[in-house]
């Protein structure tokens, strides 16, 4: 005989799978819509370039400053190591590969989450709880296409810019720890980064992963921010969902999308 | 075929579920080129019904006939369509925050017209003048008063000259000069344009003194409705208390609880 407790914690259960479930079927809903209603904004192209100076232009310093940081220790850890073997001419292949493939979209699009995704969702939250989602709807006009399909194709299209933003200035900021600071041989730096990192392989490989990012978060944020409960609370809550399920989502699609861009076997 | 009344709900029911019912058997009429207030304490319902007539929910029960047309039938085109005609002042002016006071107005215009922006200027002009803030055109919403963000969406849902327009508490929160400025543009601006009005308020003396007559609710259910002189001379109690802002009376003051005594464990 299970006791009442138990059969409560099962109830829970599947009170919240079923609500999960709903859940992700009303994005994937409004996923769709925002699609079909993109139309609208193709054919008035300032509303996606506004959207990319706030989503884009705006993320700019955190991902350039990270960026070069980032590429800076890559520079000091990966000498340290090549250098236990000798091969210390290699760390411009190091630096770069770590950027392109995983550390450019993967960092850019966490810091992306962080700044453009979290101010996408508080904005469209306090749109909804200050009535005018509801005042553009009485207007005639769908929110969908003039406020979320613009924002949307704003962030697909930043994102990929913003992490290889991110990689060139990692790749600089290991160059400058590695070539300058530490004095590896300069042109063995470029001319084995050149050779060893692949276009197709490599580069085309990462901008794929950063355009899965940027629909994945963008998609996050918005429907975030659209679905938040109209009050204070609610739009915080929505904000903070953002910022942990764009992180998970990037961590989780990153991995999904590594294993099957291996080629090592 | 066009009708005296603008809007005709009969019969009119709505309800979230099955246990949460909003209105029940509603039945207006809407005269072309009147005032008519919606009244009642909060929660009575009033602005479900305003929404109602705007087709943003369909009614459970019941019939609404906006211009001769059935809300009911009409898809998401006819619906757009329909508000196109329509304006609507929220409670608190819902203006859009990233544009500026000039572009609000222009808004609609930009969206749903070709007209050049000389023109569309020359009647965002218009309609700030006819609010007294043609001077703040350059403001952002931020930088107004409550009561001047109130005119400004009130220009905003007069851009388009709407045969009704229908206003979501429009007195809530206004300080007295502020108020009176308000109450004047929503009579003087119904009887210049030619339109029709519907004000959803709880503020009994402000609406009573420009409306040409009130139905009042109360739980959903239409319990009166009158010309606002019927109103003030009610002897019906819920009117009485209403109108005249009795503490208590079949609107009880205290919310339902254990007995007194009982609470406070004299017992």
């Amino acid at each position: 005989m299970f006791n009442r407790g138990a059969i409560i914690n099962i109830r829970g259960l599947g009170h919240r799978t079923i609500d999960s479930v709903m859940r992700f079927g009303y994005a994937s809903r409004f996923f769709a819509l925002t699609l079909l209603n993109s139309g609208a904004c193709f054919r008035r192209p300032h509303l996606i370039v506004r959207e990319l100076y706030y989503t884009g232009v705006q993320s700019m310093i955190i991902i350039l400053v990270s960026g070069l940081f980032v590429g800076m220790v890559l520079g000091f850890q990966g000498y340290q190591t090549l250098n236990t073997y000798g091969s210390e001419s290699a760390l411009g292949v190091l630096v770069a590969l770590s950027l392109v493939r995983e550390l450019g979209p993967v960092v850019s699009g966490l810091l992306f989450a962080s700044r453009a995704g979290s101010a996408m969702t508080a904005e469209i939250g306090l749109m909804k709880t200050t009535e005018q989602l509801s005042a553009m709807e009485m207007m005639a006009v769908d929110p969908i296409a003039r406020v979320v399909a613009p924002r949307f194709w704003a962030g697909v299209v930043s994102m990929p810019l913003l992490a290889a933003i991110f990689s060139a200035m990692g790749v600089y900021g290991g160059y400058l720890i590695g070539v300058v600071l530490i004095g590896v041989d300069d042109g063995s730096f470029w001319s084995q980064m050149q050779s060893a990192v692949d276009f197709r392989e490599d580069i085309v490989n990462g901008v794929i992963k950063s355009v899965v990012f940027g629909v994945a978060v963008t998609w996050i944020a918005l429907f975030e921010g659209y679905d938040s409960p109209p009050t204070a609370e609610g739009v915080s809550g929505a904000t903070t969902r953002t910022v942990v399920t764009s992180s998970l989502a990037i961590l989780g699609l990153d991995f999904v999308l590594t294993a099957f861009m291996f080629r090592g076997i | 075929m066009a009708t005296d009344n603008l809007v005709e709900i009969s019969g009119v029911g709505y309800a979230y579920d099955k246990r949460r019912t909003i209105l029940s058997d509603i039945d207006m009429k809407i005269p072309r080129g009147k005032v008519v207030a919606i009244m009642g304490i909060s929660g009575s319902g009033k602005t479900t019904l305003l929404r109602l007539i705007a087709g943003w929910f369909k009614p459970t029960r019941g019939d609404i006939r906006v211009d001769g047309v059935l809300t009911r039938e009409l898809d998401r085109d006819g619906l757009y369509s329909m508000r196109r005609r329509m304006g609507m002042l929220f409670q608190f002016g819902a203006l859009f925050t990233d544009l500026s006071v000039y572009d609000n107005v222009a808004f609609q215009m930009r969206e749903h017209t070709d007209l050049s922006e000389s023109m569309i200027h020359d009647i965002v002009m218009m309609k700030l003048h006819a609010v007294g803030l043609r001077g703040a055109h350059h403001l952002m919403p931020s930088e107004l008063s409550g009561g001047m963000s109130r005119r400004v969406a009130l220009a905003r849902a007069i851009a388009l000259d709407p045969m009704l327009m229908m206003y979501d508490e429009p007195f809530t929160g206004l300080d007295p000069i502020a108020l009176g400025v308000i109450r004047k543009l929503v009579r003087r601006l119904n009887d210049t344009l030619g339109s029709t009005s519907i004000i959803v308020t709880h503020d009994v003396q402000e609406a009573l003194d420009i409306v040409d007559y009130v139905y009042y609710l109360s739980e959903g259910v239409m319990v009166a409705h009158g010309t606002p002189e019927e109103m003030r001379a009610s002897t019906d109690p819920l009117v009485r208390q209403f109108v005249w802002g009795e503490a208590d009376g079949p609107v009880a003051y205290q919310y339902p609880s254990r007995k007194f005594n009982e609470e406070l464990e004299l017992v």
